[in-house]
């Protein structure tokens, strides 16, 4: 008998559902292509919200609907899957895209129709300054200048006076370069060299030897994936027994499986995410970064989870509130509307906790991150098993 | 709130500071040089072999540089490899398979050939079959560059033979297409991501002041090896003299029963070998991925420009010549590196292109 009832209760449950219109929101992800260790996670998070809000209840009583395309890396393509995800399926706000260039590209299209979008990728300059067509774009991963803080932090407070940098060719090495030199001038550490290598590169020893030359205390590689390796292993070889810095960019498990014993000591900023369980207990994100890996790790197995997939959560995090105050003051049917209220219920947000930080939007900041809760200092080591991992080396609460 | 870090004092260097300007720079850059010139030397050898015999300029010949080390991966143990493949039969296994079987049905008319030919898919599928169960390094090894060495031989006879007497152009169309093909497939059989791969021989070697990887030494013995292979084999077997009939004249050595088609999958048999290798070799060196290995076909095939595309020696010269401007470019100006190594070559190129007259349009 009783499970008749709480048969019929979950039917009508699901009947009250399916009768309202589900609120669409878009998400363009990488899934495939060079950036896809990073978007995968991005869309396995967002499939794995989505299944958990439905079965809750949804947003204000309405079921919610990821549509899930893929850009391949590519921002062509990732223009016209906006379009379409803002003509076609007319959704009321978009998640994505991955990478900087694609997000940067997703500007103009999401401005002209006035749709809200929450970026995945990490440049300053998909939010800021926040001009006409800014004002309809937010992000939630930290942006250079933000992980350069812990950086030059770490360096001063173990005595380095000068550093070298190395990094890609490319946006995100010339990002680093400028975030990260300008910090370390404001710190009084004289960066020496700033050299460049290509992904594809399949030796870097020029520019080492450059670096070599200089005799630096500390080296920074600006680079993401597993590429950076090639110059710590290199520097290695050539006896470069200085300290060796990465960025976030490597805080995936793919770099400790190439690296290998050559990273053991490679120091990083990283989302707290990245070491949930080594945070201070008081620590403000610490809960929220647990339960989101938990759960990410029961469904896509143990040791699954990275960094990005948490920006994915943290674009929820901020969309979802939004949303709920935004449809308690327009009607979705009122699209161009809705749109506009959300977009200023999303930079009215204040106090969500994500799994990378706290967000406090404003008028002139749609990222609303402080490094001191969205950045760590984290260290590679060799676990006792003999397996390398990453350890929280430091906070700057 | 900090963790308790101690304070880190960076050791002094090895080498004294007014040294490390000039002589110990010169010579780490030409040890460097040396590697890269090497590996491109190898290529541009092949790239010349399978271009004088066929008129292919075999674009691809990058992709199964990479492929041989990343099929090596998947018959690694788990704990070298750092992966949990379960057994898993590589996707250059069933391409290769695939090939051979298409190849089989093409030449059904020979049913000898076709026989063999089917047996030789299902014995490539075995041998990838027996080798992500888990084998011994060196049999894993050797496992990996036979899986993938059918797929050039094969490539001729699916994509080139068909296009019997075609222009070098249209051969360098389809040489490209097939580059793509190649390429996607191996982001759809390897994923995006570099892998580590044992190194053969382990250490370095201190020459002079230039630590060396011994690893690196496998490679210059190699290529050694290859290059005296090659010179012996043009000039005292009867298939290589074949070929070098069919190289300078394949009207008249098809006259004297000389079968072009033959000569074709030959060389882009030894061709595919010899990057196979090469890969297995430097793969240690480079982590490698997917994507590398176009660009180090692209230098190969501008270190066999520099030879005109018909001379072996001027070939090495030419890879050597590569290698040593990429060296010096990357300490340089390292953000222009590949910007100033062609640059640097269009002159030279353009030189060359003035003195041969009307590359490659045969007979």
């Amino acid at each position: 008998m009783k499970r008749v009832l709480v048969g019929l209760l979950a039917l009508g449950l699901g009947l009250g559902l399916a009768q309202q219109a589900p609120l669409k929101i878009g998400v363009v992800v990488s899934a495939t292509g060079p950036a896809a260790s990073l978007g995968i996670p991005e869309r396995n998070t967002l499939v794995l919200l989505e299944e958990q809000v439905n079965r809750r209840g949804g947003v204000a009583g309405r079921p919610v609907q990821f549509i899930i395309l893929d850009d391949a890396s590519d921002t062509t393509q990732a223009v016209r899957a906006v379009r379409r995800l803002i003509q076609e399926e007319q959704v009321l706000a978009i998640i994505g895209t991955t990478t900087t260039p694609a997000s940067l590209g997703m500007i103009d299209p999401v401005a002209e129709a006035g749709v809200p979008k929450i970026s995945l990728a990490a440049n300053l300059e998909i939010v800021f300054p926040v001009d006409e067509k800014r004002r309809w774009v937010f992000k939630t991963p930290q942006t250079e200048q933000q992980m350069s803080q812990p950086i030059v932090r770490d360096m001063a407070a173990s005595g380095v006076k000068t550093a070298a940098y190395i990094g890609f060719n490319d946006a995100y090495g010339e990002g680093w370069a400028r975030a990260f030199e300008a910090a370390a001038r404001e710190a009084g550490i004289q960066v020496v060299a700033s050299e460049r290598f290509a992904r594809t590169d399949t030796s870097v020893a020029g520019q080492v030897l450059r670096i070599l030359a200089r005799n630096p205390d500390a080296v920074l590689i600006g680079g993401s994936g597993t590429a950076p390796v090639l110059p710590q292993r290199t520097l290695r070889e050539r006896g470069y027994r200085g300290l060796i810095y990465q960025t976030h960019g490597v805080a995936n498990p793919d770099f400790l499986r190439v690296g290998g014993d050559v990273v053991i000591g490679t120091r990083l900023p990283a989302g707290p995410v990245l070491v949930f369980d080594q945070l201070p207990p008081d620590f403000p994100n610490r809960q929220v970064a647990t339960s989101y890996v938990q759960q990410y790790e029961a469904r896509f197995g143990i040791g699954s989870y990275s960094t990005f997939g948490g920006h994915a959560y943290d674009a929820w995090a901020i969309l979802r509130p939004a949303l709920e105050r935004a449809l308690r003051r327009e009607q979705t049917t009122n699209l161009a509307a809705f749109r506009r209220v959300l977009r200023d219920e999303l930079e009215a947000t204040r106090n969500v906790v994500g799994t990378h930080g706290i967000f406090n939007m404003s008028p002139t900041d749609h990222l609303g991150l402080r490094f001191n809760e969205a950045a760590v200092m984290v260290e590679v080591v060799k676990t006792p098993a003999g397996k390398l991992d990453w350890k929280l080396l430091r906070t700057f609460r | 709130m900090g963790l308790g870090v101690g304070r880190y004092r960076n050791p002094p260097h090895p080498l004294p500071r007014s040294f490390l300007m000039d002589w110990t720079i010169l010579s780490f850059l030409t040890a460097d040089a040396l590697q890269n010139g090497t590996i491109y030397a190898l290529l541009a050898l092949s790239l010349v072999l399978v271009f004088a015999v066929t008129r292919v300029i075999l674009v691809p010949l990058g992709e199964f540089l990479v492929y041989a080390p990343l099929t090596y991966v998947w018959f690694l143990p788990a704990e070298v490899s750092g992966l949990n493949l379960q057994g898993q039969i590589p996707g250059t296994a069933w391409l290769a398979a695939a090939m051979l079987l298409w190849w089989a049905i093409l030449d059904r008319t020979n049913l000898r050939r076709a026989g063999l030919l089917a047996l030789s898919a299902l014995g490539v599928l075995g041998l990838a079959w027996w080798g992500a169960q888990g084998v011994p390094l060196w049999l894993g090894w050797l496992l990996a560059v036979l899986v993938v060495l059918p797929i050039g031989p094969a490539s001729y006879r699916l994509f080139f033979e068909p296009a019997k007497n075609a222009s070098v152009l249209t051969y360098l169309i389809i040489a490209v297409g097939l580059h793509f093909a190649f390429m996607g497939l191996g982001l759809v059989f390897f994923g995006p991501e570099q892998f580590r791969l044992p190194a053969i021989l382990g250490g370095q070697t201190t020459i002079g002041l230039v630590p060396v990887n011994n690893q690196a030494f496998l490679v210059y013995g190699f290529a050694l090896l290859a290059m005296v292979g090659l010179f012996l084999f043009f000039t005292k077997s009867i298939y290589g003299k074949a070929l070098r009939a069919c190289a300078v004249n394949r009207y008249g050595a098809r006259l004297l029963g000389i079968s072009p088609s033959q000569a074709g999958y030959v060389s882009f048999g030894i061709a595919t070998l010899i990057a196979c290798v090469s890969g297995m070799l430097l793969a240690p060196l480079i982590s490698p991925a997917y994507f590398q290995g176009f660009l180090l076909g692209l230098k190969g095939f501008v270190a066999g420009i520099l030879g005109g595309l018909i001379s072996y020696p001027l070939a090495v010269v030419g890879a050597l010549l590569v290698g040593a401007m990429e060296s010096w470019a990357s300490f340089q100006a390292s953000a222009y590196k590949d910007a100033i190594v062609f640059a640097l070559l269009l002159p030279i190129l353009l030189w060359r292109s003035l003195q041969s007259h009307e590359l490659g349009e045969e007979d």
